[in-house]
């Protein structure tokens, strides 16, 4: 039902929607749980374990009970909760844990059998026959289990993710919060205001509440005007701060459009990050419910939120209200309802000494006894001081006291205080450096008492941030409600049936029972072995309770036993929304080559190398398999030119006095020694000896070096450079940089590779093996060097990555004129295995310079890093796997990742000899090579090993071969 | 979690590379066995205060010596070890 008078909604705007398949339709500004209630509709699902009914029983999002699937197209959100989805036209929602239906569902079984259904009830009856726990028992409870369903669609949704920072965050927009962000940003600070409802004002949009002798709406669209208005301000509303992270760091959520119909591009929700100097906390307060018999029927709802409704949305929720109460604040939920012509049946009072004169019969030293109506509230039976008494009512309006909502300041492990006076646990001082709590979150629960809190949190922020606070003038409070909040503590009443704590994840107070009987009293355990507070709301009504009822379930203080801790996120927060822009292209950066384009436009496929995109062939009309491309591409550069992009290997230009003694002491060979226009190979250690990369370094002009990386230790090496010149030699006059992407860098491979460069550069090339040479190419010059990963005369001409597009287009369109072409990475491949060249597929990071055959590059004539410990025992000599070639069978495959065994013994782990890196098939051997670690392998050259690949089920005899398998002396190379 | 760059100021964890106890700074001797195996192999683990080393690779290549608690997550204080170096090898050569 819906009073005409009363509620914030645009009853200009009505709004259709859909639940459970039936039409209904609310108002622009309702939550599907105002709108449900409006229409009369208090059955909105099923609880999780004994499919209950259960209706709304909150307004904000600590919502237990009301759990709702949406659809939109082929998307499905289950697990939302009623009283946070603002509707729209068109919103489809369902209720969940139901079959066939709300009204009837067939597992409401399980409340027949609840005597047998409690805590621990699988473990303790699923054990035996062990067996049968596998194929029969965990099949059929997970089929059982769950709540709500996802799609099986691809997350379709838009996200976006954002980062902010600010001077002060103020978590909350109540009066606390409001007050606390007008003395911050009058004083000139860069502030945020995030609070999770739709529009600022906390409470106050909940209440009847009279501000300066107005109503409070007035005074709050002045403040409000005021701080729009600021430019240091930025208000951010929908936006729930999920979680409080080291130096000051926030993840907060803004529900950016759910409440619209998706359009376009919008997201729907966006992740921030906020970073504030100072935060204050001003989250207000969580009502919380009271234990009794049958205390979870649809219309039995937190007295706060039975006000919440009629005064905000101007919905009854129902005809009979009735509250039930230990406190004097639930009082106004009885008032408000009165004031606005509904009819309250009674008040029923915990407290013996409790005001007993109302408009409205009061009853005191209440007792309930039961509970009635099956698909919602009908009849109370209760126990009072002058007797016994059932009473018919529909809605009870029930309150337990309220619980500061301190879960932030508990996310860095902080462990909140007990007070006696509001029976509650409050914030301790200093739970977290940085943050303040202010107003009901800090346990002070007047309208005035919040203002003057969330000022005075302000105040010490601009002190701790050593910023002049605003003249006295401006701190002026203004005149509201300032009354005491008197409780007397009343968690649960003893019932012969079930009396619920947990609504969510039904455990009542017979499991808590069950868990201090079996000996779970510790507060964490019982958590456990109850669930209590597992569900997605995480207990946010429910766990002090829990923990009050455990503490005198076990004769303990509510003190000492303490609560459970707080982890973010404070309220169900979607992944995708966490993970927004990781999708597809966003996964990860992608780094291009110059030549990209022109390789795409061949029809190369690319391929991945680390970040990189590479091409793999370069197929051409008739070829119909990679391999009859590749196997071309490889005939192409040894016999006539092929050009390939190596861009990707990554370049450090070395520059200052000491560059080549720093070289020196980098690499395991002397570079000291290398003249000007020469380029020497080297290898590098990590201080563990072994292997970090390999590679060249050329030395280009005085003080002056250019080292090349492989492609996937780019910027290892470059940390490692880093780090040895900052860590040991900072003194060292020495400069380094990356120029990866400042250098284009083809090779030009073949023994037409220098009649190809002539002819570019139209001038004779004399450059001899490992030599380097600047070169005019028209206006620009071009660096050359001389040196092969393919066992061919080979030229690397390097030009700014400006001019790589059009120099690879010319670099094509020569090598044709020469019977040549360009090659991908498949070729590469195979004529640096041919060769027995490394990549990183060698160099994994446990091999050591001796494994590879490179101990003659181990100098000892000086230090370098990684020297000390090369040379220890286990890293050199007999029994290390050391690098070798295999030649299969003509015919036979062979693969990397196969294992190597002796010809004599059985194919199992004990017997493994060694592995293969790197396999292939040499077009111009004819049959497939690969690179292998084998066991004292160099000297079982000549000799034969089994190879078998136990995934892909090759068992071939390999011959043991130098993994230099072409052009062994190297003529073609220097030729 | 932020960590103050000497050069950038406070920065996101994720511009940051971590390495590991301040130990690498102090190489042994080529000799010293035992000082390698130390250098390599053994840490301790704290639950207090301690000294590792960050690297702001997205950002100004510094390499940082963070000082910070474990228990806490508070970082106390940050510098650069390569003005470390600098100090240590200047009162080296004094």
């Amino acid at each position: 039902m819906r009073l005409d008078h009363l509620g914030a909604i645009d009853r200009s705007m009505p709004v259709n929607f859909e639940f459970d398949g039936v039409a209904y339709s609310g108002f622009a500004g309702d939550t599907l749980a105002s709108a449900l209630l409006a229409n009369g509709v208090k059955l909105t699902g099923r609880s999780f374990k004994y499919h209950r009914p259960r209706g709304i029983f909150t307004i904000g999002s600590a919502e237990p009970n009301a759990m709702i699937t949406l659809i939109e197209g082929a998307q499905r959100t289950p697990n939302l909760r009623a009283s946070m989805i603002e509707i729209y036209e068109g919103i489809r929602a369902f209720s969940q844990n139901n079959w066939p239906s709300l009204r009837h569902d067939v597992m409401a079984i399980n409340d027949v059998f609840s005597p047998f259904l409690g805590a621990g009830f699988y473990y303790k009856t699923f054990m035996w026959p062990r067996k049968f726990w596998e194929n029969i028992y965990e099949p059929v409870i997970r089929r059982a289990a769950g709540l709500g369903s996802l799609a099986t669609e691809p997350d379709q949704s838009v996200s976006e993710k954002a980062f902010a920072h600010c001077d002060l965050l103020v978590i909350g927009g109540g009066p606390a919060g409001l007050l606390a962000a007008r003395t911050a940003a009058r004083a000139g600070l860069d502030v945020i205001l995030a609070d999770e409802d739709t529009t600022l004002g906390g409470r106050l949009l909940y209440e009847q509440e009279e501000i300066d002798d107005a109503p409070a709406s007035l005074w709050l669209q002045k403040l409000l005007i005021e701080l729009r208005a600021l430019p240091n301000v930025r208000l951010m509303t929908r936006t729930t701060v999920t979680g409080l992270y080291d130096g000051g760091t926030f993840s907060a959520l803004e529900r950016v459009s759910l409440h619209m119909q998706p359009a376009g591009d919008l997201p729907r929700e966006c992740f921030w990050r906020i970073v504030a100097k100072h935060a204050i906390l001003a989250a207000g307060a969580l009502e919380r419910p009271i234990a009794f018999a049958n205390n979870d029927r649809p219309g039995i709802m937190l007295a706060n939120a039975v006000r919440g409704y009629v005064n905000r949305f101007g919905v009854v929720p129902g005809l009979k209200v009735s509250i039930f109460a230990n406190n004097d604040d639930a009082r106004r939920t009885a008032r408000d309802l009165m004031a606005a012509g509904v009819n309250v049946v009674a008040i029923l009072d915990s407290r013996a000494d409790a005001p007993s004169a109302e408009n409205c019969p009061v009853y005191l030293k209440v007792e309930i006894l039961n509970t009635e109506g099956r698909h919602g509230l009908t009849h109370l039976r209760f126990r009072h001081a002058a007797g016994e008494a059932y009473l018919a009512t529909d809605c009870l309006g029930l309150s337990g006291g309220w619980n500061p909502s301190l879960h932030l300041a508990c996310h860095m492990n902080g462990r909140p205080a007990w007070n006696d006076a509001i029976a509650a646990f409050v914030p301790s001082v200093d739970m977290v450096a940085g943050l303040t709590t202010a107003g009901a979150a800090a346990g002070v629960f007047s309208t005035l008492g919040a203002m003057r809190s969330g000022q005075d949190a302000a105040l010490a922020a601009l002190i701790s941030l050593k910023v002049k606070a605003p003249a006295k003038s401006k701190l002026r409070l203004p005149d509201a409600d300032d009354a005491t909040y008197r409780i007397t503590p009343l968690w649960a009443q003893k019932s012969d049936t079930r009396a619920w704590v947990d609504l969510a994840n039904d455990v009542t107070t017979k499991d808590i029972d069950l868990a201090v009987q079996e000996g779970f009293i510790s507060v964490e355990h019982m958590k456990r072995y109850t669930t209590q507070g597992m569900a997605p709301d995480q207990g946010k009504s429910a766990n002090v309770l829990a923990l009050a009822y455990l503490a005198d379930t076990s004769g303990r203080e509510i003190a000492q036993t303490g609560t459970t801790t707080f982890r973010p996120p404070f309220a169900p927060q979607s992944i995708g929304a966490m993970g927004a822009g990781g999708q597809k292209k966003g996964f990860a950066p992608e780094r291009f080559l110059t030549s990209h384009a022109a390789s795409v436009s061949l029809g190369a496929p690319m391929i991945e190398a680390g970040l990189w995109y590479r091409p793999s062939y370069f197929p051409q009309k008739g070829e119909t398999t990679w391999r009859e491309t590749c196997d071309r591409e490889v005939g192409l550069v040894r016999s006539a030119v092929g050009v390939c992009d190596v861009s990707t290997l990554g370049k450090i230009d070395i520059q200052g006095q000491d560059a080549a003694r720093f070289l020196d002491f980098i690499y395991t060979n002397t570079m000291s020694t290398l003249p000007e226009g020469r380029v020497r190979y080297g290898i590098m250690l990590r201080e563990d000896g072994h292997v970090l990369d390999d590679g060249t370094t050329a030395h280009l002009g005085p003080n002056h070096y250019l080292m090349t990386t492989t492609t996937s230790a780019a910027s290892q090496v470059m940390r490692h450079l880093d780090f040895v010149h900052q860590a040991y030699c900072a003194d060292w006059d020495l400069s380094t940089i990356s120029v990866t992407e400042n250098w284009a860098q083809f090779a030009i491979a073949g023994p037409k590779a220098r009649a190809l460069i002539e002819s570019l550069s139209g001038q004779p090339i004399n450059l001899s093996f490992m030599g380097f040479v600047n070169l005019q190419l028209s206006e620009i010059v071009a660096r050359v060097f001389r040196i092969s990963f393919s066992g061919e005369e080979s030229y690397e001409l390097a030009v700014p990555a400006r001019y790589g597009a059009s120099l690879w287009h010319k670099l094509i369109v020569l090598a044709k004129t020469y019977e040549g072409g360009p090659y991908g990475m498949e070729a590469l491949n195979v004529l640096r295995i041919e060769k027995g060249l490394l990549t990183h597929a060698e160099m994994h990071g446990r091999v050591t310079a001796f494994d590879l055959g490179l101990s003659s590059k181990m100098s000892s004539k000086k230090d370098f890093i990684g020297r000390a410990a090369a040379g220890r025992a286990g890293l050199l000599g007999p029994g290390r796997e050391e690098l070798v070639g295999l030649i299969a069978p003509v015919g036979h495959t062979i693969s990397a990742g196969a294992h190597l065994y002796p010809t004599d013994k059985a194919p199992v782990r004990e017997n493994d000899q060694g592995y293969v890196t790197s396999a292939c098939y040499s077009p111009t051997l004819g049959r497939y090579l690969a690179l292998a670690f084998l066991r004292d392998g160099r000297e079982k050259q000549g000799q034969e090993i089994r190879l078998v690949d136990h995934l892909r089920d090759l068992d071939v005899l390999c011959q043991v071969e130098n993994p230099v398998f072409y052009d062994n002396t190297g003529e073609r190379l220097r030729g | 979690m932020r960590i103050t760059c000497p050069h950038c100021g406070p920065r996101d964890r994720r511009e940051f590379t971590y390495y590991g106890d301040k130990a690498y700074l102090t190489r042994p001797a080529l000799e010293d066995a035992r000082g390698w195996d130390g250098f390599l192999h053994l840490r301790d683990n704290i639950a207090g205060e301690v000294q590792d080393l960050w690297y702001h690779e997205l950002g100004c290549a510094a390499w940082i010596l963070v000082t910070r608690n474990t228990v806490t997550h508070e970082i106390n204080h940050t510098s650069l070890i390569a003005q470390l170096h600098l100090t240590t090898s200047q009162k080296g050569t004094k």
